[in-house]
């Protein structure tokens, strides 16, 4: 059983997915996707738990050998993120039921759910790849299915966002994939472990370098690096609130999973890092992100845009972690991995919750808010504070490992600017709590009831987990060290 | 009258034509307002990435891979098969997108990117 | 009980405190009186660990480890347990107030008020406990956010601002000078533990230690240095019992505590000393107790000239610190006690005068001691120890800090503490003698004694009699300050 985790991460969501189709009603699609769901996390946790006492596993696709077979290759860091995805799935599945009943017409739900499981066959699928060809595969497997999830958006801004989003997602696999090429044309291989062997002799070519830049851009405009950004503010504001909370958690960070897969295990630290200039150019644009969109994100009045935006200058932390390409950087931004989809995931729900009851999530509709719905501002304030990073919550970990993986680097001023970032968030946090906790409430918010538990309980379990991992870190951090130890390719 | 100064530089002309592809593709995406043109744009610049590959694979003097007597030299058939999924990943992408494009216009009543703005700014 | 379980349980009884008032929020009869056997039980717990430290023990528990080598950790040493000991005392007196104020004023939301102290003080133990500077950190933080509902408890516009600048500031100073100040010193020393004579000694340059001493100094906003003291004149639109024990005592005293916590146990005072790096921050306390008792004296709003005060008198702890030597630690640990017990008194007076005659500007308050003998005795009472006359305690503490700048040989800070003596004459004490002296105004009839209830003149009747005894029996917190200064050499 063991031997087939790996292949059953991928096989069970896929498998799965046409069967949902068939499946007649929402309530029995939405219940198999859920125990699908749950399956997923259940074989995710198995996974980390061989890979922890194997160091990592590998399996080869219809037992054809590696380098000519598909091989599936799983270590500590691809199966921290595999938790994550697998997770987030999991929490957010309870939460959707009413929601997307609530969101999307009756007949499309039961495609809704299918498309869900694609995308997160298409995200589990990058992350246990081997082969850098079946990563663009899967790359584009969850990129379609969540164009489609994000169309599925009530306001008919949806289907622009989603337009603009396969516009930009396609230009950026298309990226990817004349990466691959040239680094097959190389090498004549496709498989991570033989090309990082056979790159490193023709590492002096400009065709790796060319192979190394598009890649880089591909992975970027996937992951949402300021300025490749844009798709993602409208997609997130305009999908339905479930596919907002799952993809904000899950997708940016498997997408900079690619990246640090590339960086560090195919190039090798030393080519990424010392014969290509770009830890300069991601730890300045990361940067830019961070206190840019930060400051957009003060200015925005839909709140799901502004949480947008926030996971832009978040996304930021974490190349900023990984630009430093020192142990605690790739610590810091692993461990942000996984903090900031806790506490974007929850917000998200929040948001859902709001949408559900009142409608809409612009600014002058939250006024007095929380007096109607306690538990759901609750929660956002909760979540809130984890995004500025208060001490105790996962947000003060994660800012905690990068300012002092900044200052390890000497970099005075970035440390700075981080703190100065996260200052940002408490302002564009706090403004939304003032409206919400301060003003009278509006007459039409007046009736307004409470979230139904369903939804309110896996909002708090985020929440929660926001909470637990900032208090006792000792699992989270050992893992991320551990992943970043083996991506520097120190100690085992 | 010595040529191999220009097929040393031109030789590679496979390259031009997908960078010249590439790039007609890409500004078709960024110039065209009328979104089934940026669809086609786009799709003309997944379709340099195919050339890419399969000029790649073309090997000199070689034939098609199949396993022939008193042949020895075949062309590599991999990138071949890779570009057979890319392709399906391009129509599906293709197909998708030229979906969202009827539903804008259902939505709209347009399917011309400035016009969908203006509505947008309007409401 | 061993003193282990002792420090824990302080953390933990006003949290599950907490949970018991709101868990009781229909009763109110109830809650105020879970909110006072909280109070003191905790002080029990607290004086219990008196006879421990004592004799010179440092009983400590090391819970877990928050990151790898930082651990949630405990420990009580002589400073931390006269803070301890002070804010969990006026806890009592507080809660008493409480009830009278709160009720006679008619606020609303009165579970959350009692909900969200009991947590407050729960974070000031672990403060006051915290046995090394990343625990330290990490219950400042808790302090601001949790006291943040209950400086905008009323809910207007102006507490909204207030709430603003408070979070702005606090958060601000603590994340992009104090937590930075944290993580360098922990990536210099490879430790954050408070230990006797400091942790930095020949890890950096002097240049270094100094702008890191600086950068705490700055950092630990609470301690309201100039110009970083807008959040405590915003925080009075809090109700007077939060303005009393919070920004008087608990959150305040967090500030200058840690102040002096980080200038004996992280950089040590030895080392203070010898770099001189504190010297100039001693200039700027001391611009911060001038400049402030100049603004207070322009306030007519009572509450505000008090907090122009506090934040006068926040700044003699400071220097105190910054003088490094053992007379000013001495003193400086000293007036933390005796300004808690002075301006608390104050406080209540003002709330009470609230209370009974909604009255909230000096110039209102003529005559009044007619009506209210009892509160503007206490008053005149706490006025004469903040200026540090006799017999009040508020003597021993100047007395202690003028030894200090005359050991650090700076006599222009001698001639500051003097001026500001003078000065907090001019400002505290027309208050009471208009109100004994002058006529009240002939609009308002004299309707012969008519004080704020019992609940509220009985704590500041007890506060007041505190300053006295501090005066005449301040050998116990005497011996537990020199404890630090024999063990922080």
């Amino acid at each position: 059983m063991t031997a087939h985790l790996l292949i059953l991460q991928v096989i069970i969501p896929l498998v799965s997915a046409p069967v949902c189709l068939l499946l007649r009603g929402d309530r029995a699609a939405w219940a198999f996707t859920l125990t699908v769901s749950w399956a997923v996390l259940a074989n995710a946790l198995l996974l980390l738990n061989t890979v922890l006492a194997a160091g990592s596993l590998s399996y080869a696709i219809g037992a054809w050998a590696g380098p000519f077979g598909i091989e599936y290759r799983v270590d500590t860091a691809s199966a921290f993120v595999v938790l994550i995805v697998a997770s987030v799935g999991a929490v957010v599945l309870p939460f959707a039921y009413k929601s997307v009943r609530h969101e999307i017409p009756a007949e499309r739900i039961g495609l809704f759910y299918t498309c869900f499981l694609l995308c997160l066959t298409g995200l589990l699928g990058i992350v246990v790849t081997g082969d850098a060809f079946n990563l663009f595969v899967f790359l584009e497997i969850s990129s379609l299915s969540s164009y489609t999830l994000i169309s599925l958006g009530r306001d008919r801004r949806a289907l622009t966002a989603a337009f603009q989003y396969l516009v930009m997602g396609t230009i950026g696999a298309t990226f990817i994939l004349v990466g691959v090429g040239l680094m097959y044309m190389m090498t004549g291989t496709l498989n991570m472990a033989d090309l990082a062997e056979r790159l490193s002799p023709v590492a002096d070519t400009r065709t790796v370098r060319a192979a190394f830049a598009f890649l880089t851009v591909g992975v970027s405009l996937k992951l949402a690096l300021f300025p490749l950004h844009l798709w993602l503010p409208n997609a997130y504001t305009y999908a339905p609130s479930a596919v907002s909370a799952f993809l904000a958690a899950t997708a940016t960070k498997v997408a900079v999973y690619v990246l640090l897969r590339f960086f560090f295990t195919v190039f090798g630290v030393e080519f990424s890092f010392e014969a290509m200039p770009v830890g300069q150019i991601l730890s300045m644009l990361a940067v830019v992100a961070m206190l840019v969109a930060s400051t957009v994100a003060l200015f925005q009045d839909d709140i799901k845009r502004m949480l947008a935006y926030s996971s832009v200058a978040q996304v930021g932390y974490i190349i900023l972690g990984i630009s430093l390409a020192s142990v605690t950087g790739l610590t810091a931004g692993i461990i942000h991995l996984f903090n900031h989809a806790l506490m974007k995931g929850a917000l998200f729900l929040a948001m859902g919750c709001l949408f559900l009851r009142l409608g809409s999530v612009h600014i002058q509709d939250l006024q007095g808010i929380a007096r109607r719905m306690p538990w759901t501002m609750a929660a956002f304030l909760l979540g809130g504070l984890s995004l500025i990073g208060v001490p105790l919550t996962t947000g003060f970990v994660s800012k905690w490992y990068l300012v002092q993986a900044a200052l390890e680097d000497n970099r005075w001023v970035v440390a700075v600017l981080i703190l100065f970032s996260s200052l940002l968030a408490v302002a564009y946090v706090w403004r939304v709590v003032e409206i919400a906790y301060f003003r009278p409430a509006r007459r039409v918010s007046l009736r307004v009831a409470e979230a139904p538990a369903v939804m309110l309980v896996p909002t708090w379990v985020l929440i929660g987990a926001n909470f637990y991992f900032g208090i006792d870190t000792s699992l989270t951090s050992a893992l991320a060290r551990r992943a970043a130890e083996t991506f520097l390719g120190i100690g085992t | 009258m010595d040529l191999s100064g220009f097929f040393s530089y031109w030789g590679l002309y496979n390259y031009w034509i997908v960078v010249f592809l590439m790039m007609t593709g890409f500004y078709m995406v960024i110039a065209r307002p009328n979104l089934v043109k940026k669809m086609a744009g786009l799709f003309v610049f997944q379709t340099s990435v195919f050339i890419l590959f399969i000029s790649m694979a073309k090997v000199k003097g070689g034939t098609a891979p199949i396993l022939v007597e008193g042949v020895s030299t075949y062309s590599n058939p991999l990138p071949h098969v890779l570009i057979l999924t890319a392709i399906v990943v391009g129509v599906a992408t293709t197909a998708l997108g030229l979906a969202l494009v009827v539903r804008i216009n259902e939505a709209y009543g347009t399917i011309d990117e400035d016009e969908i703005h203006s509505q947008e700014e309007e409401s | 009980m061993n003193p282990e379980t002792t420090i824990q349980l302080a953390i933990v009884v006003p949290l599950v405190g907490a949970l018991l008032i709101w868990m009781s929020r229909s009763y109110f009869k109830q809650r105020e009186t879970v909110t006072l056997v909280t109070a003191s039980l905790l002080f029990i717990l607290v004086v219990s660990l008196l006879p421990v430290v004592m004799e010179g023990a440092k009983p400590a528990v090391v819970l877990w480890e928050l990151l790898p080598g930082l651990a949630f950790a405990f420990q009580v040493e002589p400073l931390g347990m006269l803070f301890a000991l002070v804010a969990s005392f006026l806890w009592i007196a507080t809660s008493v107030y409480s009830m009278g104020y709160m009720r006679r004023h008619h606020e609303r939301h009165q579970t959350r008020f009692y909900v969200y102290f009991a947590v407050a003080l729960s974070s000031t133990m672990g403060i006051a406990f915290a046995g090394n500077m990343f625990t330290l950190f990490v219950f400042y933080e808790v302090l601001t956010i949790i006291t943040y509902p209950l400086v905008t408890h009323t809910g207007t516009t102006q507490a909204r601002r207030a709430g603003r600048v408070y979070l702005s500031l606090l958060l601000g100073t603590s994340f992009l000078f104090l937590l930075f100040a944290i993580i360098w010193t922990w990536l210099l020393a490879g430790t954050l533990d408070f230990q006797a004579g400091g942790v930095l000694r020949d890890t950096a340059s002097p240049t270094v230690i100094g702008i890191l001493f600086a950068l705490y100094v700055f950092g630990i906003g609470k301690a309201a240095i100039m110009p970083f003291h807008r959040w405590l004149p915003a925080a009075m639109v809090a109700p007077t019992p939060v303005s009393a024990l919070l920004h008087a005592v608990a959150v305040v005293k967090a500030g200058v505590f840690s102040v002096l916590k980080v200038s004996v146990y992280l950089f040590g005072v030895d080392l203070l000393a010898e770099l001189g790096s504190s010297e100039w921050i001693a200039y700027v306390a001391a611009a911060t107790i001038i400049i402030a008792s100049l603004v207070a004296m322009t306030k007519d709003n009572l509450k505000l000239r008090l907090a122009y005060s506090t934040i006068s008198q926040l700044s003699y702890v400071v220097l105190g610190a910054m003088l490094a030597n053992p007379w000013g630690v001495l003193g400086g640990g000293l007036h933390i006690a005796m300004h808690a017990f002075g301006k608390i008194t104050l406080f209540f007076c003002a709330g009470a005068i609230l209370v009974a005659t909604h009255k909230t500007k000096i110039s209102e308050m003529r005559g009044l001691g007619r009506t209210m003998p009892f509160t503007m005795g206490a008053f005149f009472i706490g006025s004469l120890s903040i200026i540090g006359l006799p017999p009040m305690g508020g003597l021993w503490s100047k007395w202690y800090l003028a030894l200090g700048t005359l050991e650090a040989g700076q006599v222009g800070l001698l001639v500051v503490l003097l001026i500001s003596s003078l000065l907090n004459v001019a400002y505290l004490l027309p208050i009471p003698i208009r109100a004994f002296f002058s006529a009240p105004d002939k609009a308002e009839p004299v309707k012969g004694i008519s004080e704020a209830p019992m609940t509220c003149v009985g704590p500041l009747l007890v506060t007041a009699a505190g300053c006295l005894v501090l005066f005449v029996y301040p050998e116990p917190l005497y011996r537990l300050m020199s404890l630090i200064v024999s063990n922080g050499r």
